[in-house]
């Protein structure tokens, strides 16, 4: 049996704004083993970045964790001092983010800000850290990466910078590194090599991920295991495989019927599901989904279902499940699904194309 | 370790360390051009200001010595200063003397050269403006990040309520409010045994008040730009992976909000202190200060050319190199800088 890293227990994170309650994190939980990688997925808006960013007590404001456990190594993050949580960031768990362009500091030396990664913790000395500085980089493929580390971003590409970061996410040496969307501001050719390099790094060091996109082609090449998230829920999780072969909630179903071909990834907008997910503060009754689910029952609008086992490892939030939808119907909600090509054609908002096909 | 290699901590070694030679070669080069450019720049100013003198109404000797002067008198004195001659002869007389270092003579203060007078005013003016900048850089610096840090608390509040009310009184009501709070009714207060003096200035306590009037608008200023710029700073990316690497809220507010939010105030501290050197005239005349302030407005009362002339190519030149300094400042502290 594996080794339980990092185990979320009903997170519930909110943003108290003007216009309400955004219930950005709505009773999400997940776990990481060690050495594992777990892909999140799900839409843009769907809560990933913020039950991320929860797990490191990041949220920004008017956002805060209002209930749940978050255990990493059997600690409770979310009841640890200003000193532990200091200690436990970038050591125990990295993180790197969407858009390298903006997350470094634009006024200090590449090398300097991954040193001080380390210079932060008591893992290296202040000598080991300067030398590990050039090792880190030279890992993540930075090329004369001596002269490199005195550089300042701007004298990075965009991928050069989210090597960069990675590098420094590796640093401490973390248990568990989370990557939130680490290429969806970057080039195909350069997303590509990113991925092969996260993918070598894993495989190299044994660090434990955490993936986050809305990419389905890159949970299948890196992650073993798939959790899906939308309007701030799990609504179905289990390993990739059988989450690819046999998914059972129409949500990941739609999301694996709009997978973008590599080639195309830049594109991956996933315009083939009709409709936007729900505003988080003022989500629909019963199952989140059904406004925009195929094969909605009377049940789904008022009740909402609970995650049930529909396999080994496998759970899924729906009171219909893939499996038993009869083949005729599902032929049907391939038919009137928009694909991505038409959908651009029509430059049409694609939740006005929703409501009109689904009258 | 390599013997000699610089401190981390050491932030002008290691910056000098990125100006690479040829960085160097371009910063001296820009430098020479930006002097360089003073020169037509200057005569811009010298022709404008002249254009300007002479089409305003009157003459120098309206009200020399509080009476009309004969007709005789008026022509020997336009004959002694040239002022028989036509405008633009005028003109390329004084360019050609100011080309020779050479800013002719005082009307108002007979036999006085107006080098000499500027350079009797420059202590004063020297003085105040000085001080002043000397308690705008931490005060309005520090107040600003202040707020920022304690954003929508009682600190940012008072902070900011002190920084509107600066903003929007001018110089010599604060100097006028000044005189009568802390000279006026403080000396009748304690029977004269603790007050600020406001008459017969010197540089010594006589300082207190003019420094203070003088500071107020830029403090309140820089106050409030650094405020906005941290808050912006804050809110961006990087500040977040700095937490998320797990640094201390010292080193995240030092190495990541301030280096970066502290930049764009830099850039307006050269305006600044050519505002506090050349706009000292208000404060020079409320608190009657023989500063080069001081000189500029009687010189333009009584038409003093040459005092008007030599007194604003001073600031115009002041004004270029503040600037200049900013620039070059710019270069060191944000190294995305390119010198055009
Ligand atoms: N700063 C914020 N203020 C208010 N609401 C926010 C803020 N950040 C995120 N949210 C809400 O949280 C929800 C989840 O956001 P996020 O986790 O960023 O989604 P994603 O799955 O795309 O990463 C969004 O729908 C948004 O409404
Ligand atoms: S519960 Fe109903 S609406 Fe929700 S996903 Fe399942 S079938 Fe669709
Ligand atoms: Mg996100």
């Amino acid at each position: 049996m594996a080794q339980t890293l990092l185990q979320v227990e009903d997170l519930h994170t909110q943003f108290f704004t003007s216009r309400g309650v955004v219930r950005a994190v709505d009773g999400v939980s997940l776990h990481i083993d060690v050495g594992e990688t777990l892909g999140v997925v799900g839409e843009s808006g769907c809560g990933k970045t913020i039950t991320a960013l929860s797990i490191l007590r990041l949220v920004p404001d008017p956002g805060k964790i209002v209930s749940g456990r978050i255990l990493f190594r059997g600690n409770d993050v979310v009841k640890m001092d200003d000193d532990e949580i200091r200690d436990f960031r970038g050591n125990d768990v990295a993180m790197i983010f969407q858009d390298p362009m903006t997350s470094l500091n634009p006024v200090t030396r590449i090398g300097s800000q991954i040193e001080e990664a380390m210079t932060a913790h008591k893992r290296f000395t202040p000598e080991q850290a300067k030398s590990r500085v050039i090792e880190l980089l030279t890992r993540v493929r930075v090329p004369s990466a001596e002269t490199r580390a005195k550089d300042y971003p701007h004298q990075f590409s965009g991928g050069m910078r989210q090597r960069a970061m990675i590098a420094m996410g590796l640093a401490n040496e973390p248990s568990l590194l989370i990557a939130d969307e680490p290429t969806t501001a970057l080039d195909v050719t350069v997303q590509a090599q990113i991925i092969q390099l996260m993918k070598q790094l894993n495989r190299e060091l044994g660090t434990a991920m955490m993936l986050i996109t809305h990419n389905m082609a890159l949970v299948a090449s890196l992650c073993q295991r798939v959790v899906v998230m939308y309007a701030g829920r799990v609504v179905e999780e289990g390993p990739v495989e059988q989450i690819f072969k046999s998914p059972q909630h129409p949500y990941t179903w739609s999301l694996l019927r709009s997978v973008p071909r590599v080639d195309e990834a830049r594109k991956d907008r996933l315009v083939s599901i009709k409709g936007l997910p729900p505003d988080l503060s003022n989500p629909p009754p019963g199952c989140k989904f059904h406004p925009r689910c195929p094969f909605v029952i009377d049940r789904c609008r008022v009740e909402e279902p609970p995650l049930g086992e529909v396999g080994p490892d496998q759970v899924a939030r729906c009171w219909v499940l893939m499996r038993n939808v009869s083949e005729g119907d599902v032929a049907t909600a391939k038919q009137s699904s928009i694909s991505v090509a038409a959908a651009e054609n029509l430059k049409a908002p694609v939740a006005d194309i929703g409501t009109k096909s689904g009258s | 370790m390599i013997a000699g290699r610089p401190n981390r901590g050491a932030l002008l070694p290691a910056r000098l360390s990125a100006l690479t030679d040829s960085r160097v070669g371009s910063l001296v080069f820009f430098i020479i051009r930006r002097i360089l450019w003073m020169i037509p720049i200057v005569f811009f100013v010298i022709l404008i200001t002249f254009l300007l003198m002479h089409l305003a109404q009157g003459s120098p000797w309206d009200k020399a010595g509080g009476r009309q002067l004969s007709a005789a008198v008026v022509n020997n004195l336009n004959i002694k200063y040239g002022l028989n001659k036509p405008e633009y002869q005028q003109f390329e007389l004084y360019v050609w003397n100011v080309l020779h270092f050479d800013f002719g003579l005082s009307y108002q203060y007979e036999g006085k050269t107006v080098t000499g007078l500027i350079a009797e005013g420059i202590p004063y003016t020297a003085t105040l403006g000085v001080l002043a900048f000397i308690i705008i850089v931490p005060v309005g610096v520090g107040l600003g990040v202040l707020a920022a840090l304690r954003q929508n608390t009682r600190v940012d509040y008072i902070t900011m309520g002190f920084a509107t009310a600066a903003a929007s009184f001018p110089n010599f009501v604060i100097g006028a409010l000044m005189v009568v709070v802390f000279s006026v009714l403080m000396a009748k207060w304690t029977q004269h045994s603790f007050f600020l003096p406001a008459a017969d200035f010197g540089l010594d306590d006589h300082l207190i008040m003019p420094v203070i009037t003088l500071a107020l608008l830029p403090i309140a200023y820089t106050a409030r730009l650094t405020r906005a710029s941290t808050l912006d700073t804050i809110r961006q990316d990087f500040i977040r992976t700095a937490w998320a690497k797990g640094l201390t809220e010292r080193l995240v507010v030092i190495k990541h909000v301030l280096k970066n939010s502290l930049i764009p105030v830099v850039t307006t501290l050269g305006p600044t202190f050519a505002f506090l050197v050349t706009g000292s005239l208000i404060v020079e005349t409320v608190f009657n200060i023989p500063g080069i302030g001081r000189a500029f407005v009687t010189a333009v009362e009584s038409r003093d050319y040459p005092m008007i002339l030599g007194t604003t190519i001073l600031f115009s030149i002041i004004i270029a190199i503040a600037n200049l300094v900013v620039d070059v400042t710019y270069v060191f502290i944000d190294p995305r800088v390119r010198l055009a």
